[in-house]
């Protein structure tokens, strides 16, 4: 060998040494082809197998056609936001957010609110208790065509012939006096949660719907989140079988989460209307934290059970569609925040519905019933998912969605076996903010916007859900396009809060009658007293 | 016949860094970075070879998680008028190092890629005291995988094998024959 390699000629071996790497390369690549092609086929499997039909919610209506003319009801804090949902932003608001912007150049909420669709309409009318709020609106979007008019009341407001329909964001035990005054004006309303503080006028407001025919939206924003679209079609195509628990939760660690929010400097029995914030309240004297801080107490605001509880308990009713828990069940306490306040700020609500399902993989009749378990704590920001637990399968669901098999499941079985399926494995996950990158601020945001409670996605762009969630209720105005959120969703959603309330308060199970569609009377308690009136009256 | 000991352990740098050789290197000592040239040709190239062939594949989500003062660049890389070609180009550099070392030509500019590909992972998320090293499964301070097949290829450049084990050996034919140090 040595020989013929002196005389220039190549060996065999010398060959090998030069060509040895070809083969190699092939080699990889092949094993490169085959791993991704293995991978390809497993999730295109899995997808054929599960068929989930990802989408958004089908866009409303046109926005063309002479403005509406809106009268904003309330202008505190969700006030502004529902106001800036509708394009309309503060001037104090838009230079805080420009300095944000330049200061973090991945703070998009600027640039998000300037992309916002024009919903062609004019805020004309605006009231709030408070002047210098109701100042602030009137100065910041009054413009060369549309002067803002300030309303002292808001029957004022609902009786003016500008103003075609209203945006009500007031403290809770106003929602549905001020709604029901609305509808019978002839105006159309959107209206916060929750739709009611009490439940002889959860009625009333039912029937004041129906009788004046006014588009009516309730504010449940994530109903235009489009990963519960796609959740929705996952529970038809009964992908999870049959769910026996499903538990909700809300973890805050901030006194803007347990509602200590900032009390105004120029606040004053002057400045604040405070007889008319009374309403139907305890007669009090002028009390700025009360006023500022009205979710503390139960005389105006409805605690965990009716301010946060209602988002969980509609994220999950719009997708499972399963209405008023037969029975609930709650305790809690005040725990982390002994202030003065008189509502819970931990809190777990059981609701039963013994006879619902979502369809069974299994042999008729074993499987039939449902639990969904709502745990609050305002004394902790731990992230706890919204878990819907099938005998097939779990389906974490917030902005995103995240399916994972049951290692028991009957369904999977075959696919578990296989290994083609396996339970520690995402089975399917639906990011519609895949293309998005966000500029979440502050942990109550965070906070919302992991529910999808904040932002969902159209096309990859992010948006605003509840510009959404208004411009279908504009839609609604417009085109007679339907709500997602209207009496019914509402009626179902403030019922199960006030159950929920109500077995705080009592210390008992409260049970509804499906069949009289109302809550069971207790004994010896007339409980749209025991709702609203402060625990110093029970305990 | 065997070497003195003396010999295994040094050789004799000749001329510039550009056109250094191990042709003095004893034939285990080739032997050994040559092997250490292949498996990591290997790995390049079946990184590149499970992205090239996965179309959903990106670096978006890399390059957005990034950490440390790099993240303005990552994130910059990442953007929507950017991430097509960054891919392209991250999945291109893989295959040239891949191919290069595993074929032994190039493998000095194939290991100049590599150093500067890895360099890039590794300031993405760098072994810091207080980074989250997501996706690692060791403990790491300072030096972690990335920075040390880096320094690996940095031996290869400076030790090219290719003459003696790989395509290379046909530009310099001599070079390919069996040497008997």
């Amino acid at each position: 060998m040595d020989d013929q390699n002196k005389s220039g000629k190549w060996s065999r071996r010398d060959m090998m040494k030069g060509l040895a790497g070809v083969p190699v390369v092939g080699a990889v690549l092949w094993a490169g082809a085959a791993k991704a092609a293995k991978q390809k086929e497993s999730r295109e499997n899995i997808l054929n197998t599960l068929n989930i039909n990802a989408s958004a919610p089908p866009d409303s209506g046109p926005m063309s056609g002479d403005p509406i003319r809106l009268g904003i009801i309330g202008f505190g804090i969700r006030g502004p936001q529902l106001c800036r949902a509708l394009g309309f932003a503060t001037k104090d608001w838009l230079k805080s957010m420009k300095d944000a912007a330049d200061k973090n150049p991945n703070d998009t909420r600027l640039s998000s609110f300037l992309e916002q669709e024009n919903l062609n309409i004019q805020i004309t009318a605006v009231c709030d208790l408070f002047d210098v709020r109701a100042q602030e609106a009137a100065d910041s979007f009054s413009n060369d065509k549309v002067k803002v008019k300030i309303y002292k009341h808001h029957q004022e407001l609902l009786d003016s012939k500008d103003v075609d329909a209203v945006v009500i964001a007031t403290a809770d035990h106003w929602h549905a006096p001020i709604a029901i005054a609305a509808l019978a004006a002839g105006k159309h309303v959107y209206l916060e949660k929750p739709m009611t503080h009490g439940i002889t006028e959860t009625y009333a407001l039912q029937e004041a719907v129906k009788k004046y025919g006014k588009v009516f939206q309730v504010g449940h924003q994530h109903r235009q989140t489009q990963s519960f679209v796609t959740a929705r079609d996952v529970i038809e195509k009964k992908i999870l079988g049959h769910i026996s628990l499903v538990t909700a939760n809300t973890n805050r660690n901030s006194d803007n989460g347990a509602w200590q929010y900032d009390i105004h400097e120029k606040a004053n029995p002057n400045t604040v209307d405070w007889k008319q914030f009374l309403g139907n309240a305890p007669d009090i004297p002028f009390n700025a934290e009360h006023f500022f801080r009205w979710r503390k107490w139960w005389s105006y605001g409805s605690g965990l059970s009716g301010d946060l509880m209602v988002h969980d308990y509609d994220r999950i009713n719009c997708v499972l569609k399963m209405g008023i828990p037969k029975t609930v069940v709650s305790s809690g306490g005040i725990y982390t925040h002994r202030d003065g306040r008189t509502v819970p700020d931990v809190m777990q609500i059981n609701m039963e519905f013994p006879d619902f399902t979502t369809g069974s993989s299994r042999e008729a009749g074993k499987e039939i019933g449902m639990t969904l378990v709502y745990s609050a704590t305002l004394g902790n920001q731990y992230n706890r998912t919204t878990v819907l637990m099938g005998h097939d399968a779990s389906m974490e669901l917030g902005s995103d969605l995240v399916l994972y098999a049951d290692s028991n499941s009957t369904r999977f079985k075959d696919m578990l076996e296989a290994g083609t399926v396996d339970a520690n494995v995402p089975l399917y996950r639906y990011d519609p903010s895949a293309n998005a990158v966000d500029g979440i601020t502050s942990a109550t945001s965070k906070y919302f916007a992991d529910k999808g409670l904040l932002y969902t996605y159209r096309n990859g762009r992010r948006v605003d859900s509840t510009h959404l969630h208004m411009r279908e209720w504009l839609s609604g105005i417009r085109n007679g396009t339907p709500v997602s959120c209207g009496i019914q969703e509402g009626f179902e959603e403030v019922m199960t809060a006030h159950m929920g309330g109500l077995s705080y308060k009592l210390g008992r199970r409260i049970e509804f009658d499906h069949a009289k569609n109302e809550i069971v009377p207790v004994d010896g308690h007339d409980l749209d007293q025991v709702l609203v009136a402060e625990m110093d009256n029970f305990v | 016949m065997s070497p003195p000991l003396h010999c295994l352990l040094t050789f004799e740098i000749k001329g510039s860094l550009l056109d250094m050789t191990t042709d003095n290197f004893h034939s285990n000592q080739r032997s050994a970075i040559t092997l250490m040239r292949l498996l990591i040709g290997w790995h390049f190239l079946y990184e590149a070879a499970v992205k090239i062939f996965n179309p959903n594949w990106t670096a978006k989500f890399y390059l957005l998680s990034a950490e440390s003062f790099t993240k303005p660049l990552f994130t910059w890389l990442a953007s929507d008028g950017l991430i097509t070609t960054v891919d392209f180009m991250n999945i291109l550099c893989l295959a040239i190092v891949g191919i290069t070392l595993v074929l032994g030509v190039f493998e000095r500019l194939g290991a100049l890629v590599g150093i500067a590909l890895l360099l890039l992972y590794y300031f993405a998320h760098p072994a810091f005291p207080g980074a989250s090293q997501a996706g690692t499964e060791g403990s790491y301070f300072l030096i972690n995988k990335n920075l040390i097949e880096a320094a690996a290829l940095y031996v290869i450049y400076l030790c090219p094998t290719g003459q003696y084990f790989g395509l290379r050996g046909f530009m310099s034919p001599a070079s390919l024959k069996t040497s008997s140090n």
